[in-house]
């Protein structure tokens, strides 16, 4: 018998045991993952008894599937029972000042123009009473409130509209769905939910609201939005600011529900650690995002910025399920140093008269490989399909790699579907002209690059377009030259 | 202003410049003239610092210190403005943006205050006019798409808005109808002063009836073998170049 199958057979053919293996009063598991270590979770968060079902169902899936190996990246085979699956969430340290905090991430953050309110929120320096940020997160719940949207953690969520996530967890990315979306269903941590009743513009980027009560959401985030019928959402995931993480292994999981004529925007910008120059250590984040377009004239657009992780493995879809639904991607990726990115999206058309539109933007440097991953799909049934598709790559420098894989796979032969793609490398005649004009050689690649991206970073909301901007030079810096 | 003594460049082993001698000083207009190949863009190329040129012998001093201590950046900062032949294209930066970029590094190195956005349009309008250029070609990205009239008034636009102390344009003439070419002088005349140089590359004279040099040098195999008036651009007019190459055979 294979080891795979042993510890299949072995945990399928357990008899429940009140004999707890784990210490439940610990603010830790031990590391390892078995049944025992699931019900552990699901315990400690008070879950209902449907929902540790959800996951003993999504764990015993998960133990029957290999880890997929067809991304081109490469790393050190990941030991899974060599990670600790639950940690109550730390409560930081308090400082008194700014002084305190490492002056190299004080320097990053003043490059990225983050105000000092928010350098002090996220370093977890005690802010000022007046703008409190539980008080500023409270009113913004009240505002949503009178609205009718919901917007919590995800254990809340669990808690105070269990009939909601009853019906969508899941509904979108099935445990069965993958390898780490079968783990991420087993152990997730915490994460968001949001909920747009019907006919509701919700006023504010979501995000505000979100990185002011940014929790620990810990490795396994799960995230769910429903927008219902002529709803309107936008949400923004994610900060420029670098985040740095004990656990290495990131897996998370978002699923998005947009109904007849609902527009959800889901923006961003991810920087975890990528690890040192010499490729040392860095978050591995194999993510699996998707939203289904479940009703007619519904639109989806993702919106990314991904500079960070060692490793990204992370493709946002579409499944365009209303007819004359609208699905959108706009991606930048730069990876610098040793970085490997392999990202991209599913289009997938059901619906007839659905349109879909990708612009992928990459961008490599120094050892790192970049990879773009796409599919567009259209099924028999559904006439009249647009997609265009473009796909870019930019290198810097002669020792990193660009890729593109593009699937097309259409039954439907009055479908239009358009692919372009072209790889460029920033020429020295570029820095040259910028030099010659008194521009400093960091400055022009940044310019260049900003310039490159500036079709998908034009997409992202104001106030982080511009923080992007200066993210993507601050990933670059000392990459050419 | 700019003193060139003796210099000798190379690039991937081919000696260019056999040794240029060259003085130009403040509110001077020096025209270098030469048949195609005789080293003209490369003495464009190596007094703004392309790396592909590796300067072998002989010294340049631009306002008193050594050209070849200095970056292309610092030499830009310093005053030094290179119109390029066939201007760069940069996706999806504008003219406008690159122009802030430029122009608030160069305020930063002459410890002048940046400029903020509407500092800058003022500024900007104000220039526009010297190469009656429109706003609309500055928003789109950097040359891309330009015509070749335009990327040469572009060039000259950015001449103006950066006011350097030495301007070296490099064959500006080159793809442009009278028309054009006659708004681009105009351009150049008009930022003339006491203050500033400039050298004229071009290969032929009429870009000259536009704007009047000083001086010609006429620049074959790598020396400057001919110094006169702009008489001496009507004679080459009129004879063509032959009459050099025959003088300087055995150079």
């Amino acid at each position: 018998m294979s080891k795979d199958a042993e510890i299949l057979d072995e945990f399928t053919s357990k008899e429940y045991e009140h004999g707890w293996s784990v210490d439940f009063e610990a603010d830790e598991a031990p590391k390892g993952l078995n049944e025992d270590i699931v019900r552990f979770i699901s315990a400690k968060k008070n879950e209902p008894e449907w929902l540790l079902e959800y996951r003993l169902k999504a764990f015993r899936h998960w133990l029957t599937l290999e880890e997929p190996n067809w991304a081109a990246v490469n790393y050190p085979k990941i030991n899974f029972q060599d990670i600790i699956y639950y940690s109550a969430p730390k409560k930081q340290k308090k400082l008194d000042s700014l002084d305190e905090v490492d002056p190299e991430l004080i320097e990053t953050f003043k490059k990225l123009g983050i105000s000092l309110d928010e350098q002090k929120r996220m370093t977890g320096v005690a802010v000022d009473a007046v703008i409190d940020s539980v008080s500023v997160a409270t009113t913004f719940k009240e505002t949503l409130g009178e609205l009718g949207i919901i917007f919590c953690s995800f254990s809340e969520a669990v808690k105070d509209h269990p009939e909601l996530i009853k019906k969508y967890l899941g509904s979108v990315v099935p445990y069965t769905d993958n390898y780490y979306a079968a783990l991420n269903s087993a152990v997730f941590s915490d994460g968001s939910f949001g909920y747009i009743p019907k006919g509701v513009h919700c006023p504010m980027e979501l995000s505000t609201y979100f990185r002011i009560n940014a929790a620990n959401t810990g490795q396994f985030e799960r995230t769910l939005i429903v927008a219902e019928a002529g709803s309107y959402v936008s949400y923004l995931e994610g900060c420029t600011a670098p985040q740095r993480d004990e656990n290495q292994l990131h897996a998370a999981i978002v699923e998005i529900i947009v109904e007849a004529d609902a527009e959800v925007k889901y923006s961003t910008v991810q920087n975890w650690y990528p690890g040192d120059k010499n490729g040392k250590g860095g978050i591995y984040n194999f993510v699996t995002k998707r939203g289904i377009c479940n009703g007619d004239h519904a639109k989806l657009s993702w919106t990314q910025v991904e500079t960070g992780s060692a490793i990204t493995w992370k493709y946002p879809s579409c499944i365009l399920k209303g007819d004359y639904s609208v699905g959108e991607f706009y991606s930048v990726a730069v990876t610098n140093n040793f970085q490997q990115a392999d990202t991209g999206t599913k289009m997938i058309h059901i619906g007839k008269g659905t349109k879909s539109r990708i612009v992928s933007k990459g961008i490599s440097a120094g050892h790192s490989q970049n990879s773009y991953r796409g599919l567009v799909q259209v099924h028999k049934r559904a006439e009249n399909v647009r997609n265009f598709s473009q796909c870019d790559s930019l290198l810097l420098g002669d020792k990193c790699g660009a890729h593109t894989f593009p699937y097309i796979e259409v039954d439907n032969s009055s479908a239009q579907v358009e692919h372009e793609a072209t790889t460029s490398k920033i020429g020295e005649d570029q820095i040259f002209y910028c030099n010659q004009r008194g521009i400093g050689t960091e400055e022009a690649v940044a310019l260049i690059v900003n310039g490159y991206a500036k079709e998908v970073l034009n997409k992202l909301p104001m106030e982080f377009a511009v923080e992007a901007q200066k993210l993507l030079a601050l990933t670059l810096e000392g990459s050419v030259g | 202003m700019l003193k060139v003594k003796n210099l000798k460049a190379s690039i991937e082993g081919k000696e260019i410049l056999k040794g240029i001698n060259l003085e130009v000083k403040p509110g001077e207009v020096h025209a270098i003239m030469g048949p195609n190949g005789s080293g003209k863009s490369t003495l464009s190329a190596v007094l703004a610092g392309r790396e592909e040129y590796s300067v072998d012998s002989g010294t340049v001093e631009f306002l008193g210190s050594d050209i070849f201590d200095l970056s292309p950046e610092e030499r830009a900062r310093e005053g030094l403005f290179l119109a390029f032949q066939y201007p760069i294209e940069i996706p999806g930066v504008s003219t406008t943006n690159f122009m802030r970029a430029a122009v608030n590094q160069i305020r930063e190195h002459r410890g002048l205050p940046k400029l903020d956005a509407v500092q800058f349009l003022k500024v900007m309008k104000e220039r526009m006019k010297i190469v009656d250029i429109d706003q609309a070609l500055l928003k789109r990205s950097l040359n891309e798409g330009f015509s070749g009239g335009e990327k040469k008034r572009n060039e000259i636009f950015q001449m103006a808005m950066l006011e350097p102390k030495l301007s070296i344009l490099d064959e500006t003439d080159s793809g442009l109808d009278i028309d054009a070419l006659k708004i681009v002088a105009n351009g150049v005349n008009t930022l003339r002063s006491a203050d500033n140089a400039t050298i004229v590359i071009t290969h032929y004279q009429r870009l000259l009836d536009f704007i009047v040099p000083d001086f010609v040098h006429v620049l074959y195999n790598g020396q400057i073998v001919k110094t006169g008036t702009k008489e001496l651009a009507y004679e080459l007019e009129e004879r063509g170049y032959d009459w050099i190459k025959a003088e300087h055979a055995n150079v």
